[in-house]
């Protein structure tokens, strides 16, 4: 550390950024060039803000500061259900990510703690998964839900429609027993010595170790869930079983609905990924390294 | 910090353990079959949701995509026509086309403009990481929500707030999703204002991996910034550009809500791409079978690129 300080701090970065104060120019372009990106990336995030507690109706007449603060399109919002699309999509959000979690780290227990005949297989199955993007299997999955093979049940129209098929997820499976296979295996043979069941082991030893894990797998799993666009649209029976993200469309095509509204069930569908986010933003950023460099 | 959580953990593992070591004492030592089904208990909900909701599916849409699907007439075998009538289609032929334009432009645009962001941004300031923060906003904002914003700001009137703060520069106006001309150019822009701050984190990651020693060495060699970009950090730079290319260029293939909310394919077809065109035969023209077909072609190409990409990279490591 001391070394690199002596040799010249322009060294630690690609572009050579100067960090000594007197470098007045290279360090006002660059703070100049970070507030425009800054503009550039969530200026239009912050632009919903203004426009869902803004009164106008033209949709041509949109500012960064709302003209008008009201909350009136939150509440003609609530005649076109915005409130019970939003109940939706947490609703499907929390049940899903629960299931998503559970599944997830026992799979990843047996494929991280455990040798058995057939685990290859598995994995090259968990690893197919992965590699089968949603979007192809679709239409298929719009006839299956409607009647389940063996058990035929029909799920459509129900919100069991949407978050059984979100049940397990090969990212998730696969970041848990990456992790998983970290902990050393006395912990789990000095617990053996005393007599713990497998189920005490899993839960007293294995699963306290792994938060850190399953945080990252919880941030991931709840924006997969959030953005799910196709499924809630396929499994609906009629608009008032869709996601907010879903209904959006729908209200922007309603005649009688202004921008404003539309902009409040979108301000409505992007807080909760942006609290989400800023709450656990370390793992995110982690899960994107890893998941990208191993998947 | 591993050692220090395992340090804390040991003692409570041990205490609640041999408290569950007193109850059991007495039991007999479990059988052979019931320890080697452990493992299988533990995947058993995984395997289920699997099962159901990707293998039957895939199976059943290439099932389906044999066959002329006919609802209360039963469905008719038809070989391979439904594919061949997806190759014949001048819809799915243009949609190919467009996803290609978009896939590209896309990936190599939110490389690029992820590169630069990743060079503006890199460091250990705390300044520089609030900066970092805010430009990822738009990876974890839904794709859905994402769309709706940018139709309301890409309002194709002069007086839209696009074409409002264009014309502070002097450009425009434009008529963005509105026109055939200027409507696929206008999602691809969405497109990289969604994914390049994705890029940037992995770059950055990149960057951080780079050996400071390296750039001493260009320094001393009397090299400008230009070369040392050139020489330095783009070589050490190319496994996570790989990794990046394969995963957006999969991720273009098979685009959707994107181009479904900002156009829905429009306006008369500049936009349609393939998830589209195969959204609206099965969904709308309830042309299930030539759907389905067109789903297991666009798996067929992801997966061949996967598999091509991971083959060069194997080789590429290998020699």
């Amino acid at each position: 550390m001391s070394r690199a300080a002596k040799v010249s701090t322009r060294l630690d970065t690609a572009l050579g950024w100067s960090t000594d104060r007197n470098a007045w120019l290279s360090r006002g372009v660059r703070i100049l060039l970070c507030v425009l990106a800054v503009l550039l990336f969530t200026g239009p995030l912050i632009t919903v803000f203004s426009g869902a507690f803004d009164v106008n109706r033209d949709p041509t007449q949109f500012s960064v500061i709302p003209h008008h603060p009201t909350t009136i399109n939150f509440e003609e919002g609530s005649h076109k259900n915005i409130w019970g699309y939003f109940a939706n999509s947490l609703f499907i959000a929390g049940g899903a990510l629960l299931l998503q979690l559970l599944v997830s780290v026992f799979a990843a227990y047996a494929m991280a703690r455990k040798k058995f005949r057939g685990q290859a297989i598995i994995l090259l199955l968990i690893l197919t998964t992965m590699m089968l993007p949603e979007e192809v299997i679709a239409i298929p999955l719009s006839l299956i839900v409607g009647d389940l093979p063996v058990v035929h049940w029909n799920l459509r129209g129900t919100l069991l429609g949407v978050i059984l098929p979100l049940g397990a997820w090969g990212f998730s499976i696969f970041v848990m027993t990456e992790f998983m296979r970290e902990i050393p295996v006395e912990l789990e043979e000095a617990a053996k010595v005393d007599g713990a069941g497998e189920l005490r082991i899993f839960a007293r030893i294995i699963l306290p170790l792994c938060r850190p894990a399953l945080a990252v797998i919880a941030v991931f799993g709840f924006n997969m869930i959030w953005d799910q666009y196709l499924l809630p649209r396929i499994v609906a029976n009629d608009p008032s079983d869709y996601t907010l993200t879903v209904a959006l469309a729908d209200l922007r095509s309603d005649f009688e609905v202004g921008p404003g509204i539309v902009l409040a069930g979108a301000l409505l569908a992007l807080l909760p990924s942006l609290l989400v986010y800023l709450s656990l933003q370390k793992s995110f950023l982690r899960g994107i390294t890893t998941g990208a460099v191993k998947g | 910090m591993t050692a220090a959580r395992e340090a804390t953990a040991v003692p409570g593992v041990t205490h609640t353990a041999r408290d569950g070591g007193v109850s059991t004492a007495g039991r007999r030592k479990p059988r052979r079959w019931t320890r080697s089904a452990i493992p299988w208990l533990f995947l058993a909900p995984a395997l289920l949701f699997f099962l159901y909701f990707k293998f039957i599916p895939m199976a059943e849409g290439i099932r389906l995509s044999l066959y002329k699907v006919q609802p209360f007439l039963g469905d008719l075998f038809v070989g391979m026509d439904n594919y061949t009538s997806v190759l014949d289609d001048s819809a799915f032929q243009d949609a190919a086309v467009h996803t290609a334009v978009l896939a590209a432009g896309t990936t190599f645009g939110s490389m690029i403009v992820g590169f630069c962001l990743a060079l503006l941004l890199e460091g250990q300031a705390k300044s520089l990481w609030f900066v970092r923060s805010a430009v990822f906003l738009p990876v974890v904002a839904a794709t859905a929500v994402i769309g709706e914003i940018w139709r309301v700001l890409l309002f194709p009137a002069p007086n839209g707030f696009a074409n409002e703060v264009l014309s502070w520069i002097g450009v425009g106006p434009s008529t963005f999703l509105d026109h055939p001309d200027t409507a696929l150019w206008s999602v691809m822009l969405v497109g990289i204002w969604k994914h390049a701050p994705y890029d940037m984190v992995l770059i950055l990651a990149g960057l951080a991996g780079i050996d400071r020693e390296q750039y001493e060495a260009a320094a001393i060699d009397g090299t400008n910034v230009f070369q040392r970009l050139w020489y330095v950090t783009l070589p050490a730079l190319r496994p996570v550009v790989t990794i990046l290319l394969t995963l957006a260029a999969i991720r273009g293939l098979r685009v959707f809500t994107e181009v479904y909310v900002l156009t829905g394919g429009g306006p008369a077809g500049a936009t349609s791409v393939w998830m589209t065109t195969v959204f609206s035969r099965g969904f709308e023209k309830n042309d299930i079978g030539v759907a389905a077909a067109a789903s297991v072609m666009l798996f067929l190409v992801t997966f061949v690129l996967t598999v091509i990409v991971q083959v060069w990279r194997r080789a590429r490591e290998a020699r």
